[in-house]
């Protein structure tokens, strides 16, 4: 099997797609001519052409809007922000269009749209660059929450992505760019909703996304070496959630750490923690932990950045106190 | 009276002779049945909210008249239509039916967003009509993508977009016209200025006079017209719907007109004077194309009067069918939200919460 970085997996998905329907197309800042701010569309103009992998003006609201009215007209827009943080810019065009225009009209126009690109901290860019938006997103009916933390899932769970005719928010990770593992080549399908135990375990059952399943396998590693066993969930799509997966879990280690990059208030592991307490009370041995950024702006200082983050020292923390 | 101006200089030249050809009698009179059944549509909407039979918002159109039906009586069934929340007089000038708007105010099942839009959010693939959008100049990024669907598919289509004057001080519409003339998209932005952005005056919440100099800074072709003569927003939008279908070039237009209505039904009215309302009811649309019709012999007096007939009874007959129809069960509630799949197998969702 290729062993290929979480970047090419991502440019496979987009080419692979585009080349099996016309209908697809992909713009955003940078994306055509300079091949990419993280260069996740490389080589895309050249094999498609600019009519349909095209540079934007740096105008979020308005090429946002433009893949919504698009994909309302029946096209397949995979719009990119450079980074989720600029989506702030335009929040009001997902909100208030691509997620809310099938309903409000009835049923009568679908938005078949993927809006993806960068996210996530520790990497010293400051407290405008380094949102974690996914729960954001996932507060909104009708909006589907993709996170993948592989390069096998990120290129699975995209051409799935781009073959849903519903509003996909594609989350990915900056610092897994690079990341190289094992993908298979050509038709690779992932279905949204899925999540995946990343390592199977007894003890308890950490659930995490994107980033944070790495640290939460990092931090499952160092464990081993004092017979705790943990077993890693990685949720893949946050929203809708594989709560099946979870009980499962649950159910044979009795004990739960959630660990997300999200802020701590109304981070989605809260909602995941809600689940939990109300549909399988009798079957936790202690409160459900949450392992979250801190609740500051994130800080540019690399040190403090990394002790905002939900780190493998605080993820331990969590699990002995939560085994204890 | 607003008055029509010349297009303005910089951007693409539009023509100076009308490339309309001339409409027919039935065609005259068509345009001013529609203008009517807005205005009598309208009047009973405002009946209807007086009896709380509409609730929330119901932003009347009342004035307005001549400018969505010159400007979509311009246009070919197949081209696309969206607006922003005050949509009724589009919808109805798109060829929906009076029934299915009134009863979407009504909040009723068969409203044509089946009671989950409202005033705001009407909506009709059918008729290529993208609504209805409720925040104000949201809905100019939408157009430049219905534009360039047409466009990416070759369909030979355009799109008007219709806004306020209070929407071109929206960030939006500027991403969006930036777009439209770099990508040269075949779009055509109509800026209603009916002279208020809610309760605030267009000197007071617009630098810049005329609005549609805004155009020259993208190198669009703009133009102005009177939004209270039907014939004269009929000739400059055939020019714009030509520069976009011959050439796929936006255009900018303003047209001016003048709403007698509040904002909305809740506006109490305090930042104009009753003598300007009254004043401009002299120049009314459609009183205005009445006497032209006459004046001009197209039609007598008894025809006229027939029509006025006709269209106050599709209007009541509308608030009936509202009145009548069924509102949604509960169970709609989980309906169109999502897009069944058809690529991938189903997404498995819950009704939250749990």
């Amino acid at each position: 099997m290729q062993v290929i970085t979480y970047r090419e997996a991502l440019n496979q998905a987009l080419s692979e797609e585009m080349e099996r329907d016309e209908r697809v197309f992909l713009c955003g800042e940078e994306v055509a001519e300079y091949d990419g701010a993280y260069k996740v569309s490389q080589g895309l103009l050249k094999k498609f052409g600019p009519k349909r992998v095209i540079d934007t003006p740096i105008s979020e609201t308005g090429f946002t809007g433009l893949g919504i009215g698009a994909a309302m007209y029946g096209l397949r827009p995979v719009v990119e922000f450079m980074t989720w943080s600029f989506s702030l810019v335009c929040y009001d065009q997902i909100i208030n269009n691509a997620a809310q225009v099938r309903y409000m009209s009835g049923g009568q126009f679908s938005v078949p749209i993927v809006f993806r690109g960068s996210s996530g901290g520790g990497l010293q860019v400051g407290a405008t660059h380094s949102h974690t938006p996914e729960n954001w997103y996932a507060n909104v009916p009708a909006l589907t929450v993709i996170t993948p933390a592989f390069p096998d899932d990120a290129k699975g769970l995209l051409k799935s992505a781009i073959r849903s005719n519903n509003p996909v928010c594609f989350i990915e990770n900056e610092k897994l760019y690079g990341y190289k593992d094992e993908v298979p080549e050509g038709e690779h399908l992932i279905p949204i909703g899925k999540g995946k135990i990343r390592r199977a375990g007894n003890d308890v059952t950490i659930i995490s996304n994107s980033g944070s399943t790495h640290r939460a396998l990092a931090a499952a590693k160092l464990l081993a070496e004092d017979n705790i066993d943990a077993e890693v969930i990685d949720l893949r799509t946050i929203k809708p959630l594989d709560f099946d997966l979870i009980a499962e879990s649950v159910v044979k280690t009795n004990r739960v750490v959630i660990v997300e990059e999200n802020k701590p208030y109304a981070g989605w592991g809260a909602q995941v923690t809600y689940e939990i307490q109300k549909l399988l009370f009798d079957h936790l041995d202690a409160p459900v932990n949450r392992i979250t950024s801190l609740d500051v702006p994130q800080p540019y200082n690399g040190k403090l950045e990394q002790s905002v983050l939900p780190n493998e020292e605080r993820i331990i923390a969590g699990v002995r106190e939560t085994l204890a | 009276m607003p008055t029509a101006d010349k297009a303005t200089k910089k951007g693409p030249s539009l023509s100076n002779s009308s490339i309309l050809p001339p409409l027919d009698p039935q065609g005259k009179l068509q345009l001013y049945r529609q203008m009517l059944l807005i205005r009598r549509f309208e009047e009973k909407a405002a009946q209807a909210f007086q009896q709380a039979k509409i609730k929330g918002f119901c932003h009347l159109y009342i004035g307005q008249e001549a400018v969505a039906v010159g400007t979509i009586s311009t246009l070919t069934a197949e081209d696309a239509v969206i607006t922003a929340y005050r949509d009724h007089g589009h919808a109805l000038a798109r060829g929906m039916d009076a029934n299915s708007c009134m009863a979407e105010l009504f909040g009723k099942i068969t409203g044509c967003s089946r009671g989950k839009g409202g005033s705001m959010h009407f909506f009709s693939a059918e008729k290529h009509f993208y609504g209805g959008h409720g925040i104000v100049g949201g809905q100019s990024a939408l157009g430049i993508g219905l534009a360039f669907g047409q466009k990416y598919l070759n369909t030979g289509r355009v799109t008007i977009c219709y806004l306020g004057d209070g929407a071109i001080n929206q960030g939006a519409f500027h991403e969006s016209l930036n777009i439209a003339a770099l990508w040269k998209l075949p779009i055509i932005y109509v800026i209603e200025n009916n002279g208020y952005a809610m309760g605030t005056s267009v000197s007071r919440s617009s630098a810049g006079d005329p609005l549609v100099k805004r155009a020259d800074g993208y190198d669009m072709a703009g133009i102005i017209a009177d939004g209270m003569d039907i014939d004269d927003v009929r000739a400059k939008t055939a020019e714009a719907v030509n520069l976009a279908r011959t050439e796929s070039l936006p255009t900018l237009m303003e047209i001016r007109t003048y709403r007698y209505r509040g904002h909305s039904m809740s506006d109490p009215g305090n930042y104009r004077t009753r003598e300007e309302i009254e004043k401009y009811k002299k120049f009314d649309p459609i009183l205005l194309y009445r006497t032209r019709l006459l004046d001009d012999k197209v039609t007598t007096d008894n025809a006229l009067e027939a029509i006025d007939k006709e269209v106050t009874a599709e209007a009541q007959a509308a608030y009936d069918f509202a009145d009548k129809s069924e509102e949604p069960a509960f169970e709609t509630v989980y309906e169109d939200i999502f897009s069944p799949e058809d690529q991938i197998d189903e997404i498995p969702r819950r009704n939250l919460p749990l």
